[in-house]
C-alpha cells in the first residue's frame, strides 16, 4: 500500500514538473509575441481606457485630433488666438504681407444675398483626405496616425506643391531665414520650406491643447478627440450643427466651425 | 650574431614601448574636448561613439519624432543642448551656435564639417520646456508596455 502511495507521489510530482515548464513555455511565447508587436500595437489592443500621452510615449493612432470653432462667439476684429499662435511658434508676419509666414489668420465673411456675416479663424483643417498629402513628390507633407497634418522639413524641398493643392491657402512658404532669437525650439523654420499649422502637436503629445484654443478669451475654440464619442468635442458636436469648410471637396475636415454663410 | 639579435630586439621592444606611450597618451587628446555637464549624469553613449554616431541617434530620433510624437527623453535634441550648453562667461546667457565655444562647433569647426540644423533649430535650450519634458521623458519606467510585461512576467520572481 506504502509502495503505491510513493508511486503516486512521483506520478504527481512529474506531472507537477511538465505542468510547470508548460507554464514557462507559454509565458515565454506570450512575452515574445508581445515584444515583436512593439509598443503601438500593444497600446492599441491593450488600453481600454483613454489615457493622456506622455512626451516619451508614441501617439495614439486611434485618436483624431479636431476642433469646434463656435462662430457666435468669435468677434471681428479680435486677434487673440493669431497673436498667441505667432508667440507660440515663432512666426510673425508684417502687416498686410503678402509672403511671410502665416499658420492661421482671422476671416470675416459675408453672405451677399443675405448680409450674414461671421468671422473666424482659419488654419490647417487638418483634413481625412488632404491634398497636399496627396500632392508632395517627396513624402514630407504628411498626415500623423491621429489625424495631424503637417511638413516634415527635414525632407520638404520647397516646390509649394502643396500650397497650390491646399483648398483653405493654409501653408506659406518661409522666405527668409528666422532669426534666432524668433525661433522656438518646438517649432524650427527653415528658410526655403514650406510650412502650416500642426495642432501645436507639441503641446498635444505633451497632453496639453493648442495655443490658439488656450488663448481665446470668449472658449470659441474647442479641442478635442474626434473618433472618441465621449469626448467633450464629440458631445458638442452632437448637439449642434456644424460646418466644414469647402464640404463639397470630400477632404473631411478636423477643424469644423458652428455657423458659416 | 644572437648578441646582435638580442640588441636589435631590446632596440624594437624600446621602440614600440615608446610609441605605444606616445599613442597612448595622445588618444586622450586627439582633437578638441567637448564641453559637458557631468552633474546631469553621463552623455547616452561613449565619447569616441558618440563621435561616430550621434548623426545617426539624431536622425533616428528626428524620425521617431516626427511620425510617432516621441518627445523629450535622454535621446532628445533638447537633453543634447541642456546638458552641453555653454554658457557666456560675461553675461552668463547660453551662447548661440554664432559663437565658436558653442560644442557643435567645437568639434565641427575642427573636422570642417558643415552643420545645417542650426539653420532651423534653435541652438539654445528653451527654458523651461525642455527640461519640463526631460523630467517627464525620465518616468517612461511605469508605461503601459512595462506594466504588460509586468503582468506577463507574473508570479516568475
Amino acid at each position: 500500500m506504502s509502495d503505491q502511495g510513493a508511486r503516486d507521489r512521483n506520478e504527481r510530482a512529474r506531472h507537477e514538473e511538465i505542468d510547470a515548464a508548460r507554464r514557462e513555455f507559454l509565458r515565454n511565447i506570450a512575452a515574445a509575441s508581445v515584444v515583436s508587436l512593439g509598443g503601438g500595437m500593444m497600446l492599441y489592443t491593450m488600453g481600454g481606457e483613454a489615457f493622456a500621452k506622455k512626451p516619451g510615449d508614441p501617439l495614439d493612432p486611434r485618436k483624431r485630433w479636431g476642433m469646434l470653432i463656435d462662430t457666435s462667439k468669435c468677434t471681428s476684429g479680435c486677434e487673440k488666438c493669431v497673436e498667441a499662435c505667432k508667440k507660440e511658434n515663432g512666426w510673425e508676419a508684417e502687416p498686410g504681407s503678402q509672403t511671410d509666414v502665416q499658420w492661421i489668420r482671422k476671416v470675416d465673411v459675408k453672405d451677399p444675398k443675405t448680409g450674414f456675416m461671421a468671422s473666424l479663424p482659419v488654419m490647417c483643417q487638418h483634413c481625412a483626405n488632404p491634398p497636399c498629402v496627396d500632392v508632395c513628390p517627396t513624402g514630407a507633407s504628411m498626415q500623423r496616425a491621429d489625424g495631424i497634418v503637417k511638413v516634415n522639413m527635414h525632407i520638404c524641398i520647397g516646390c509649394r506643391y502643396c500650397m497650390m493643392a491646399c483648398p483653405y491657402k493654409a501653408r506659406s512658404f518661409v522666405h527668409e531665414e528666422i532669426p534666432e532669437e524668433n525661433k522656438r525650439f518646438h517649432a524650427p523654420m527653415g528658410k526655403g520650406c514650406v510650412t502650416s499649422c500642426d495642432l501645436c502637436a507639441h503641446r498635444v503629445d505633451a497632453g496639453q491643447i493648442p495655443a490658439c484654443a488656450e488663448a481665446c478669451p470668449e472658449g470659441a475654440m474647442l479641442f478635442g478627440d474626434l473618433n472618441d464619442p465621449g469626448s467633450e468635442l464629440r458631445k458638442r458636436l452632437k448637439e449642434i450643427r456644424s460646418y466644414q469648410i469647402r464640404a463639397d471637396l470630400g477632404t473631411d475636415t478636423g477643424i469644423r466651425y458652428t455657423r458659416l454663410p | 650574431m644572437r648578441a646582435f639579435g638580442k640588441w636589435a630586439s631590446a632596440i624594437m621592444a624600446v621602440c614600440v614601448g615608446v610609441l605605444l606611450a606616445t599613442t597612448v597618451a595622445r588618444a586622450g587628446d586627439i582633437g578638441p574636448k567637448i564641453p559637458i555637464d557631468k552633474s546631469k549624469g553621463s552623455c547616452v553613449l561613449p565619447g569616441d561613439q558618440m563621435r561616430r554616431e550621434h548623426m545617426k541617434i539624431l536622425k533616428h530620433r528626428r524620425d521617431k519624432t516626427m511620425y510617432q510624437g516621441i518627445r523629450g527623453g535622454k535621446r532628445s535634441l533638447s537633453a543634447c543642448l541642456s546638458c552641453h550648453m555653454v554658457k557666456d562667461e560675461k553675461t552668463g546667457k547660453p551662447l548661440t551656435v554664432a559663437s565658436p565655444k558653442h560644442f557643435c562647433r567645437v568639434c565641427h569647426d575642427y573636422a570642417a564639417v558643415k552643420v545645417d540644423c542650426w539653420e532651423c533649430h534653435k541652438s539654445v535650450p528653451e527654458e523651461a520646456g525642455g527640461q519640463a519634458l526631460l523630467k517627464d521623458g525620465a518616468g517612461l519606467k511605469d508605461s503601459k508596455f512595462a506594466q504588460l510585461m509586468k503582468y506577463v512576467q507574473g508570479g516568475r520572481k
